[in-house]
């Protein structure tokens, strides 16, 4: 009804309801892909509850699915091809398999001119731990003897820019601010000239947290990386999505959305620590092709790492 | 990704015609299906596997229905189960005999406790209590600050007192501190925000078991992120195991998440969920509706979620007539359509009400176009049913091309526009019809709306 009352019209007028439905059904009968049991043709040794168990622990590690089946499948080719002996054996190629969607996936980010501040964007659905992982980075560049310039763009929620604050004063950082409430698009322009006249080697700019399906809110993430283009040609260089390990197949959708509104160029993925294995990004590498770049393991300022992927598959068997 | 498991069932069991019970052959691949669905909406696989024990036990050797198709008769099996491990609507927090009770927020980080903490003290002060707040996050940065801002914003009591060192004994003394200011400042219900902490932090969990023992609370609430993944039976298991939790909050519903998160925390605690959080703003909570969730999960959308809201705003005397006339198609004039139009503009983001709409049947699809929609094209339609004349609000067959015309120039916009509209309108009118019909109320099988 709502649609039909502010929809672009014509468009959408075709196709009735039956066809719609028809639609759908075509739809998820393409989904139907081979069913994993359909992966039983290995030796002897491998049974099905053994495929059952690597099922499990990809599904439990919050791969998803399609990934899943994906991967499984792949691996049943390989099988068929290389005789796998038993179970050991079946586990290492799972892992490369993984690997290989993880290392795919390893676009690199814009390269700041020289002599211009290299300006990071942080984003991300609403307590994932943007401002953190902002105090972490900002530990990691001053300590490799950078200029290091945060800008507090999350206007919005209560105490976000002295949550910041705090982050700035503990690793020796500027913070540039505005009051609660101001334009995140007014705070960013002034951060990036400032950083722009003191040549800061990095400005790392913390959004208010989101939801992916907001889209005035999305907009506005789009209107602060103008705002930065208009100043610092090629800003952002860096766009970070920072992402909870915890997240189920949700975090699909949100690299899918905020890669288009705001073009993720990476992921952090934080809160390591906990016993959720953030295998999601296994999935977002697979569809979208979005590298992890770092992940968080913990709430003090040396708790980032840079991620390595081989460590990661290992840690989703662990 | 999962778009519509009954139409997966549909066809899982075109098998079965003719079949006269369901056995556990002619139900493999539709439970195969519900186990796909349930895991592409985040519920724990381990959990999945004990609902799908539980459908099949039901089902095999029940008689194929004349009245539902073989695939309704399955969903109706799995929507009552799942709605039965969710429990009943419980927005309802018990309350201390003796005054202040005590409620006491627990988390992973980032969950939204303090948020809620606010939401909380907003929704008991529009009850007639006097909560006071309180936060005993002396870890995270500016945590404090945070609840200070929002007990402001609410105009809720909070009791700051002074940090010094940041341990327990702190978080201690400031609890204790604060249930005295309740006591001398009249308060009867003291929430107690806490710092977010991981299930497997030792040390704090303890923290979180002396503050249990020391404010011997009335409730214990789990604040848990709706987009939480599989390792939600993880941490509320530990939660549970270390505090008895006495129910559970779910936040940022407001989003696309499925929720499946829901039916596994209440499966490993055992614990109502007794709110949703549906945004950031303080007023943003709700109660906890077992049924929708379920819908939501097996993605047939949220609808009654968005009748409700539709309630809240919208005068309910006008929205029964309007939904009467509606369904009926014919009594739906463009006058009302004008009344509908106002109505939808006051509800807020037409964004994210379409993503409470249903991702299966009439609305199949439409969630991908929120996006587009124009809001500034509310306005105009608008200024073009303004332009009418009551009468040809009341009787669009009279409004011919020289009106058309007339309309166009006195609403700013072109005839084709208003073509367009009267269009729309007329589709509008079809469809409803077709809603009022048994058949297409059968085809959103347990959605209960009304009339239908
Ligand atoms: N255990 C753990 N906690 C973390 C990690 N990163 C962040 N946190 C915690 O997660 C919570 C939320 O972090 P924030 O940095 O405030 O998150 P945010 O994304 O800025 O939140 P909003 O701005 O409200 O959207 C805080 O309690 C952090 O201390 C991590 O890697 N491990
Ligand atoms: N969209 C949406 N955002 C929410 C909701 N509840 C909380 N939030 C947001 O989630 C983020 C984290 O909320 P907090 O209340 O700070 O979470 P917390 O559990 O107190 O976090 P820590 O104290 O750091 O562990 C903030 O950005 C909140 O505005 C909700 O229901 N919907
Ligand atoms: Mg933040
Ligand atoms: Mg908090």
């Amino acid at each position: 009804m709502i649609q039909t009352l502010f929809g672009s019209l014509d468009e959408q007028q075709k196709p009735s309801f039956l066809e719609r439905m028809k639609e759908a059904v075509t739809r998820t009968r393409e989904n139907l892909s081979e069913r994993i049991e359909e992966v039983v043709s290995f030796g002897k040794e491998i049974d099905r509850s053994t495929l059952d168990d690597l099922e499990a622990t990809l599904i439990a590690a919050d791969l998803g699915n399609a990934t899943t089946r994906e991967v499984l499948g792949k691996l049943r080719e390989k099988a068929d091809r290389k005789q796998i002996k038993d179970v050991s054996e079946l586990k290492r190629l799972l892992k490369e398999e993984l690997l290989a969607i993880l290392v795919a996936s390893n676009t690199q980010p814009v390269k700041a001119v020289d002599g211009t501040p290299e300006v990071i964007l942080v984003v991300g659905v609403n307590g994932t731990g943007k401002t953190t992982t902002i105090g972490k980075l900002s530990q990691v560049f001053r300590s490799s003897g950078k200029t290091v310039l945060l800008c507090a763009a999350d206007t919005f929620r209560a105490a976000a820019i002295e949550q910041l604050e705090i982050w700035g004063q503990r690793t020796g950082t500027e913070v540039i601010r505005t009051k609660p409430g101001g334009d995140p698009s007014a705070v960013l322009f002034d951060a990036l000239q400032a950083a722009s006249a003191r040549k800061t080697d990095y400005v790392i700019v913390d959004t208010a947290g989101r939801l992916h399906t907001k889209t005035n809110l999305m907009l506005e993430l789009e209107k602060m990386r103008r705002t930065a283009q208009r100043i610092i040609p090629g800003a952002p260089h860096e766009t970070l999505l920072v992402m909870d390990a915890t997240t189920g197949q949700n975090g699909l959708q949100q690299a899918r959305l905020f890669t288009e509104a705001a073009g993720v160029t990476g992921i952090v993925l934080t809160k390591l620590d906990g016993t959720a294995k953030g295998g999601v990004v296994v999935a977002i590498s697979r569809e979208l092709g979005v590298p992890v770049r770092y992940v968080g393991v913990g709430e003090k300022a040396g708790d980032l790492l840079p991620f390595d992927p081989r460590e990661f598959v290992e840690s989703l068997f662990a | 990704m999962f778009e519509n498991l009954q139409e997966k069932l549909q066809r899982a069991f075109k098998t079965l015609r003719g079949q006269a019970v369901l056995n556990e052959e002619n139900i493999g691949e539709a439970l195969r299906e519900i186990r796909l669905a349930l895991l592409e909406a985040d519920v724990n696989f381990k959990v999945v596997k004990q609902i799908i024990d539980h459908i099949q036990e039901k089902a095999i050797g029940q008689q194929v229905m004349t009245a539902l198709s073989p695939g309704e008769q399955v969903i109706k099996i799995l929507r009552d189960e799942l709605v039965e491990t969710l429990g009943k609507d419980t927005a309802k927090l018990k309350f201390a005999s003796q005054p202040p009770t005590v409620v006491l927020m627990a988390g992973l980080q980032g969950s939204g406790k303090t948020t809620t903490s606010g939401k909380l003290a907003n929704w008991l002060k529009n009850g007639g209590h006097r909560p006071l707040l309180v936060s005993v996050d002396v870890y995270r940065p500016a945590a404090r600050e945070q609840l200070k801002v929002v007990a402001q914003a609410i105009k809720a009591h909070i009791y700051e007192g002074e940090v010094g060192e940041a341990n327990t004994a702190t978080v201690e003394r400031l609890a204790k501190e604060a249930r005295k200011e309740a006591i001398i400042s009249g308060c009867d219900v003291l929430i107690v925000d806490t710092a977010g902490r991981l299930h497997i932090d030792d040390q704090l969990m303890e923290e979180m078991q002396s503050l249990k023992r020391l404010m011997n609370p009335s409730e214990i609430l789990f604040v848990a992120d709706a987009m939480t993944g599989q390792d939600a039976v993880r941490s509320a298991d530990e939660f549970h195991k270390k505090l008895s939790l006495t129910g559970v909050v779910l936040t940022k519903m407001d989003g696309d998440a499925r929720g499946g998160a829901a039916l596994s925390i209440r499966q490993v605690t055992g614990q109502p969920i007794k709110f949703i959080g549906v945004g950031e703003k303080y007023d943003a909570l709700e109660p906890f509706h077992p049924d929708r969730i379920v819908s939501r999960i097996l993605g047939m959308g949220d609808i009654l979620s968005l009748i409700e809201r539709a309630e809240s705003q919208i005068d309910k005397k006008k929205a029964d007539e309007m939904a009467s006339k509606m369904l009926s198609g014919d009594g739906f004039s463009l006058e009302d359509f004008r009344d509908q139009l106002r109505q939808v503009k006051k509800m807020g983001s037409i964004q994210s009400l379409m993503g409470m709409l249903p991702s299966i049947g009439p609305f199949a699809g439409l969630q991908k176009h929120a996006d587009k929609v124009d809001e500034g094209q509310l306005n105009r339609v608008e200024a073009i049913i303004n332009s009418m004349t009551q009468h040809e609000r009341l009787h669009h067959e009279v409004i011919n091309g020289s009106r058309r015309k007339r309309i166009a120039r006195g609403s700013g916009t072109n005839v084709q526009e208003v073509n367009n509209l009267l269009r729309q309108y007329a589709q509008m009118r079809k469809m409803f019809k077709q809603m009022g019909k048994p058949s297409f109320a059968r085809r959103l099988a347990g959605m209960k709306m009304p009339g239908m």
